[in-house]
């Protein structure tokens, strides 16, 4: 049973990977390498990371960061939901970014995969190159718009994506944009996790930096058996399964 | 000359209508953006995308085509080498009206030439059509020249006045200058055949490199692009000289529309190689990510897009109106087979931008978003036609506009103009 650990030790995971993090933002941007390991064997498909995430980002409807995958395996009575979140893997060689015709998208310093929502063109040339459906487009969508009286406020409410607090407008960015998970790097270089990192209620999201040795992410892919998805495209993902 | 003239009507209610419809779905878009579209999160390309390469693919195949009399002197095509530019260009014009309304942000599109990035193919495609478009309108210029001088002399009123100021000042109608313009055609024909070979067969590679939509990924498209092409163009051409041609009856028309005929042929019979070539691989193969958009393709929903458009109309009707004796010597018939091809190559299109699109990259990633714009199913919104409707429309009041009165009519040899 050493891989679920008791309820302290979760405490902990959380306080571990807090001070991982303060190590982190420490450090240079360039020595910094963020990444995400997901404990398949403790996800429960609450999808409590997607609402997270929606609340931290308020993404509009259709515009999702991440998401859990749920599949059915076998036959009636022998049947079980496998259940797979896919966040942004952020690639180390991101074929979205290679696509793209105006330098909207980069790897950053710290190797996230951002978009300039001031730059991007909207062309989603980005969204077909992507191999596992991170990217989304915003169609400028609204949860609230025709069927109550107002917008509700946590869709006029600004988002800090990038650092930049930014109300979204009918016309304006990030509406006509293409969208996709940032590792909430507005709250990395405030010292919080993620936010699907903090809320996951099974504890099966870790995150941290790849370049520590101390890091718990770094120790769960020395201990644990992971795998990544598509790998055999040569896209190197920074989002790492256990299972 | 009745019909004619009644022809020319229905054409026009035709064209006014289209611009009505085009009217409410350029309003749509300006005012509400892209919220009345179908295309989504999975199949985020759709009409307007399948329309851009449609329309771009008719421009370089006509171009091409035009080539031949321009570049290589293949002087029995020359009637129609003006009319191949005049028709490059305005297909042009159409497929970039296209693709600006897909942009989600319309007003930054000069981005693409202060932002430049060189791994990205379709900066290089932006760039290549760019360079094309401009070479396009100094190719026409210079192949017409002389002929708006002339007309700008002879004519009168609103045809008068255009061709006076299409001729940019210039006067010299002397033998000597005809000579050094078509030098100069001859120079930027030369310049723009590797260009268009170029821009096109990127607009194939644009699709070829996206590794993660296996039905595009792989080196033989954009070789089947520049084949497509040339069919559809030379498909386009082939019907508006069968049909409109001011000289028919005569020998030279019938000399041409055979040639016409067998060049077509021959363009639809490499076309039936290339479009074999690439489904008999993947299906064989076997690996699902190749073959599951062509069982969609072959058996979806939308299975007479293939079955009917792109192997009926595309290929066994020309290849069968062009074949027999009958068929191939009436100006009806090569038409016909013309319009097929026309028609058949929308098909291709759509065929080639959505149901490779409509394949989730993860098992299970549409049923995972709760939203109506992640879906498998695809069926263009009213906005999406009304405005295709309108640049289609948009597009034939320009070809008639410029067929009627600039020299752009096919002709023979000495003829300027009808």
């Amino acid at each position: 049973m050493a891989f679920i650990p008791a309820v302290s030790q979760m405490e902990n995971a959380i306080v571990r990977m807090m001070e991982d993090l303060d190590r982190a933002i420490r450090k240079p941007p360039e020595e910094r390498r963020w990444g995400m390991v997901i404990d398949l064997t403790k996800c429960v498909a609450c999808d409590a990371c997607t609402v997270s995430c929606k609340a931290e980002n308020k993404t509009p409807p259709g515009v999702n960061y991440t998401v859990v995958i749920k599949e059915e395996v076998g036959e009636y009575p022998n049947v079980r939901e496998t259940f797979l979140p896919r966040p942004c893997m952020h690639c180390e060689n991101p074929p979205c970014v290679e696509v793209c015709p105006v330098s909207a998208t980069w790897k950053d310093a710290e190797g996230i995969v951002v978009i300039d929502y001031d730059v991007c063109i909207g062309c989603r040339y980005c969204i077909t190159a992507c191999p596992y459906g991170a990217r989304t487009f915003d169609f400028g969508d609204w949860y609230t718009k025709d069927s109550t009286p107002m917008l509700a406020p946590y869709e006029t409410a600004p988002t800090f994506e990038y650092g930049e607090e930014r109300v979204r407008e009918e016309e304006t960015s990030p509406i006509g944009n293409v969208r996709k998970c940032n590792f909430c790097v507005q709250r990395l270089h405030e010292g919080l996790l993620p936010a699907c990192i903090n809320d996951c209620i099974g504890r099966a999201r870790y995150f941290g930096d790849l370049n520590d040795p101390d890091s718990l992410v770094s120790e769960l892919l020395r201990e644990r058996y992971s795998f990544k998805l598509k790998e055999e495209l040569g896209t190197s993902p920074k989002v790492f399964y256990l299972s | 000359m009745k019909k004619s003239t009644l022809g020319m009507a229905a054409y026009w209610v035709v064209v006014i209508i289209s611009l009505v419809i085009g009217g409410y779905g350029l309003y749509w878009r300006l005012t509400t953006g892209h919220q009345l579209a179908n295309y989504g999160q999975l199949i985020t390309w759709g009409l307007w995308v399948a329309m851009y390469i449609y329309f771009i693919g008719l421009s370089a195949g006509a171009f091409l085509i035009s080539a031949l009399v321009f570049v290589f002197h293949v002087e029995r095509f020359r009637p129609i080498a003006r009319l191949a530019l005049f028709t490059a260009l305005i297909s042009l014009f159409m497929a970039l009206l296209f693709i600006w309304f897909d942009l989600g942000h319309m007003e930054r599109f000069y981005e693409v030439y202060t932002r430049p990035h060189f791994r990205s193919m379709m900066a290089w495609m932006v760039w290549l059509y760019t360079a094309y478009f401009v070479l396009l309108i100094f190719e026409f210029w210079f192949e017409s020249r002389q002929d708006f001088v002339r007309c700008g002399q002879e004519k009168g009123g609103f045809q008068g006045f255009l061709c006076r100021v299409l001729a940019l000042g210039s006067k010299d109608v002397s033998e000597e200058k005809r000579a050094r313009d078509e030098k100069v055609t001859q120079v930027l024909g030369s310049i723009g055949l590797p260009l268009a070979i170029m821009f096109h067969g990127g607009v194939g590679a644009l699709f070829g490199v996206v590794a993660a939509r296996p039905a595009w990924h792989g080196g033989l498209f954009p070789l089947l692009f520049l084949v497509s092409a040339l069919v559809s163009g030379g498909g386009l051409l082939m019907a508006i000289y069968a049909w409109l041609a001011p000289n028919k009856g005569s020998e030279e028309y019938k000399n041409l529309l055979s040639d016409m005929g067998r060049l077509v042929l021959a363009l639809v019979l490499l076309d039936v190689i290339f479009t074999f070539a690439e489904y008999s691989i993947a299906l064989y193969g076997g690996v699902p990510g190749d073959v599951l958009p062509l069982i969609e393709i072959m058996t979806g929903p939308f299975w007479w897009v293939f079955w009917i458009g792109q192997i009926g109309l595309g290929m066994v009707v020309p290849i069968i109106l062009l074949s027999f004796k009958r068929t191939r010597t009436s100006s009806f018939w090569v038409g016909i087979a013309g319009l097929s091809i026309v028609l058949a190559f929308v098909g291709v299109r759509l065929n080639i931008v959505i149901p490779p699109l409509s394949m989730p990259e993860l098992q299970g990633l549409v049923e995972a978003v709760p939203s109506p714009r992640m879906t498998t199913q695809y069926i263009p919104s009213m906005m999406e036609w009304a405005l295709s409707i309108g640049i289609i429309g948009l597009g034939m009041a320009l070809f008639a506009i410029g067929y009627n009165l600039l020299p752009v009519k096919p002709r023979g040899d000495k003829e300027v103009m009808s």
